[in-house]
């Protein structure tokens, strides 16, 4: 029963509008900056575009597509109306004003300071209030899916929580705890100095606080691929989710270890003591656990579906499967993507391996193919299977469907795996330019030209998901019944209480972050000498 | 449905979350906090305290690594973009009559005749910082020197408003402007050297860079010798000493000479 289809078709809209404009800007960096072309001669030109990029595909495509997503499952998996229409339309509007305000700063060049922030680098007021704006809008997400859990409960006590609506709400107490890190950074350390109330910053205790969201952030990212995982693949490839258990301890285990986990991203700070990195890079090799769970349990439904289609023999029951399904096109990419993007990931977390790459390509490269590719081709997965929905009109065709998810999948392939290895190679990553023609990095040349290429390959799927996406507004209406989620081999009946609810867990996530990170932050705050002089973008 | 249910360790999910928690938590604090510090043999601890606050992060200095040699004294200017901005009228006029004993070598107008730096239209922060730097001694020269030993901090804001205040003039022996160099445009990336234009001002100003244009050749050449032998430390955090020691003799000159060669009506203003 999806009753609010105008507020979530707004949510995807937006999300893949400002999706379409931030891939523009992405390929036109991998080109000025590769062998292909001379140098823009101005690396703010390069630093502003970086900027808009990150911020628009950080902060606020994936927030649109969590919360859209968000308010469809409420619906349709409790299928009850969501309650708080009106405040859910606030909390978009406030996305949509948060932005603007954020981009005609950057847009002007009075922010360039990249979406990771990087104080004491400072830019103008707007841009952080406008980040502030986007994040205040989704804590509106965060309540509404919390208030429509509740409602739901008091009518059905004592009843199993659908898994959807379980991952979904697990998926926003995430959001809202982690998001206070930058929040934290923003409203305590940056925004008074961009405001000129103070002209010092303290640098390092900054970084710490970005990186209590900057890890967790990724696991909110995912939250809507994970959801598709075991929701919706199942059921449509024609087949029966393994584990619904398996799924809900899938959540809690990312609701409880996404979080104390950020400071493997400040390894190379000297403001934060090894004890701590070590503890941080221990707990990073946890957040491997639900995945393989996830890989497991999603493999076995897989399986189910193709032994239900014929399959036969260890192996054989893959050539059974509907290949030319998108969703099942999709995941299995998604898997791919994810098998070599998590491997990269277990080098990063590495107290001793990340020394070698750390700050070089391999880290933009290892993000991207997490997040632009095993994460983004699920949420157009996502679309699709909720597009028909939505507009009461099938997609187009299959074929270009098909199509656009190749595209996607071999451009994100040939992006970032030459990306990769340049990272490898020592070319450091957040510069606008580099001299080819030095003997020291002209190897790298063919290697930076073959990502270009792929990053064009990944502008012309992007461009081609908007299309389809477009003309399905134009297609007959159909009726294409009520949205559905995969439905478990064995019928969930009871649930007990722990994996029905989340106080545990949220205690659990809440205690740990305090152990993790309260000594590192309260310390670096006691300090009065780790202050540093404020450098204004565009002050002269 | 209440708390008591969840929250207790009859409660197996309970028991073995928090258990697996805190155990994990302990295990790798051990870990972290007492084993690694002391797998570290190049690293000497007085005790287990010692080297838990180590781990910590906690600032000490340990007795056993002797201190830094004492070194060439360091600038301790400390400046923000905003700090010299909007001069009163009276600041700019004391610092014109403090001005009239710097014109001998720096001109009358703020234009030198004598391969000394033009000050007319320099960044106020960049004559602030230079005259302070010059008085605590970061920056020496036989001839400067004497004269900044005796300025106050006000008469040094005066004099820097007053520069900051004169039109940007001609240089003196202007020569035709000469086409920029590679290591002007791109620096040298592979090297580490930016862009000159990332921090003195055609592409972006960092406060305390100056301007070039229009400086006298042989005064260019000379600091960036300077720097590059170690002879000038008033660069905080070795800017221009790394990136001077990095530089070719050949692109020494050629940053020198195209500098010298470029009008200095070019330059952007400060606000």
């Amino acid at each position: 029963m999806l009753v609010n289809r105008k507020l979530v078709l707004a949510h995807f809209w937006l999300a893949f509008a400002v999706f379409g404009f931030a891939l523009f800007l992405g390929a036109w960096q991998m080109f000025v900056r590769s062998p292909l072309y001379t140098w823009i001669s101005n690396p703010e030109w390069y630093y502003r575009s970086l900027t808009a990029h990150g911020t628009v595909m950080g902060y606020v495509f994936p927030t649109l597509v969590a919360m859209g997503f968000g308010y469809a499952i409420s619906e349709s998996a409790l299928k009850q109306p969501l309650v708080g229409v009106r405040w859910a339309w606030t909390g978009f509007w406030l996305i949509v004003a948060g932005s603007v305000m954020a981009m005609v700063p950057v847009a002007l060049g009075r922010a360039s300071v990249l979406y990771t922030f990087y104080p004491p680098l400072i830019g103008s007021a707007f841009y952080y209030i406008g980040v502030v704006l986007v994040v205040v809008g989704s804590w509106i997400w965060v309540a509404l899916m919390s208030i429509n859990l509740r409602v739901w409960r008091r009518e059905h006590p004592g009843e199993p929580v659908p898994l959807a609506m379980f991952a979904n709400v697990a998926g926003s107490y995430l959001w809202a705890w982690t998001a206070v890190g930058a929040a934290l950074e923003l409203l305590l350390q940056i925004i008074p100095v961009a405001l000129g109330w103070r002209t010092t910053i303290d640098a390092g205790l900054a970084r710490v606080f970005f990186s209590w969201t900057l890890h967790a952030i990724v696991y909110f990212w995912l939250m809507p691929t994970y959801i598709a995982y075991y929701t919706i693949v199942p059921r449509a490839i024609g087949g029966r989710l393994y584990s619904d258990t398996m799924g809900r301890i899938a959540f809690i285990l990312f609701l409880v270890v996404a979080m104390p986990i950020g400071i493997h991203h400040t390894f190379a700070d000297p403001q934060v003591g090894a004890g701590f990195k070590f503890i941080h890079s221990a707990f990073t090799a946890l957040v491997a656990l639900p995945t393989l769970l996830t890989v497991f349990t999603i493999c076995a439904s897989v399986e189910i579906a193709a032994r239900l289609r014929g399959g036969r023999g260890p192996f054989g029951w893959i050539a059974a499967l509907p290949w030319d399904n998108p969703i099942m096109l999709a995941v299995a990419f998604s898997f791919v993507l994810l098998g070599f993007g998590g491997a990269g990931g277990l080098i990063n977390m590495s107290y001793q391996l990340d020394t070698t790459i750390h700050n070089t390509q391999w880290i933009t490269g290892h993000f991207h193919l997490i997040f632009g590719g095993a994460i983004v081709i699920m949420y157009f997965a996502i679309a699709y299977d909720l597009w028909p929905h939505l507009t009461g009109r099938a997609l187009p065709t299959l074929s270009l469907v098909r199509a656009q998810l190749w595209l996607w999948f071999v451009g994100m392939i040939v992006t970032t795996f030459p990306w990769h290895w340049v990272g490898i190679l020592g070319m450091p990553r957040r510069m606008a330019y580099y001299d080819y023609s030095d003997p020291a990095i002209s190897p790298q040349a063919f290697s930076v030209t073959l990502s270009a290429i792929g990053a064009f390959v990944l502008l012309i799927s992007g461009l081609l998901f908007l299309y389809i996406l477009a003309t399905a507004h134009r297609q007959p209406a159909t009726d294409a019944g009520a949205y559905r989620f995969s439905v478990p081999v064995h019928p969930v009946r009871t649930v007990p209480l722990a994996l029905n609810s989340y106080a545990i867990w949220v205690a659990l996530m809440i205690g740990l972050t305090i152990t993790n990170y309260a000594y590192p932050i309260l310390t670096l705050a006691a300090r009065s000498d780790t202050s540093v002089p404020a450098v204004y973008v565009g002050a002269q | 449905m209440s708390a008591r249910e969840l929250f207790t360790f009859r409660n197996p999910y309970f028991s073995a979350g928090v258990g697996l928690a805190a155990g994990l938590f302990v295990l790798t604090a051990l870990g972290g906090f007492i084993v690694l510090p002391y797998a570290q043999t190049e690293l000497k601890f007085a005790g287990l305290w010692d080297a838990i606050c180590s781990a910590a992060g906690l600032p000490q200095r340990s007795a056993s690594v002797p201190t830094a040699k004492v070194g060439p004294r360091l600038s301790e200017a400390v400046l923000t973009p905003t700090m010299l901005a909007r001069p009163g009228q009276e600041s700019i006029g004391r610092g014109a009559t403090l001005a009239q004993r710097c014109a001998i070598c720096h001109g009358p107008t703020g234009i030198s005749r004598a391969d000394s730096p033009n000050l007319a239209g320099q960044y106020a922060s960049v004559i602030y910082k230079e005259l302070l730097d010059f008085r605590s001694g970061a920056r020496r020269n036989a001839v400067m020197s004497p004269f900044a030993v005796d300025l106050k901090d006000q008469d040094m804001a005066d004099l820097a408003a007053y520069y900051a205040y004169l039109p940007r003039l001609p240089a003196y022996h202007p020569t035709p402007q000469l086409p920029r160099p590679r290591i002007v445009i791109y620096g040298a990336p592979v090297r580490g050297i930016a862009p000159c234009g990332s921090c003195h001002g055609s592409l972006d100003n960092k406060t305390g860079s100056p301007w070039l244009e229009g400086q006298s050749e042989a005064y260019l050449k000379a600091q960036l010798q300077a720097f590059a032998s170690g002879q000038r430390t008033n660069d905080i955090s070795q800017q221009m000493r790394n990136i001077a020691r990095a530089m070719t003799p050949q692109e020494i000159d050629e940053a020198a000479a195209y500098y010298a060669s470029q009008p200095a009506e070019i330059v952007k203003t400060t606000d």
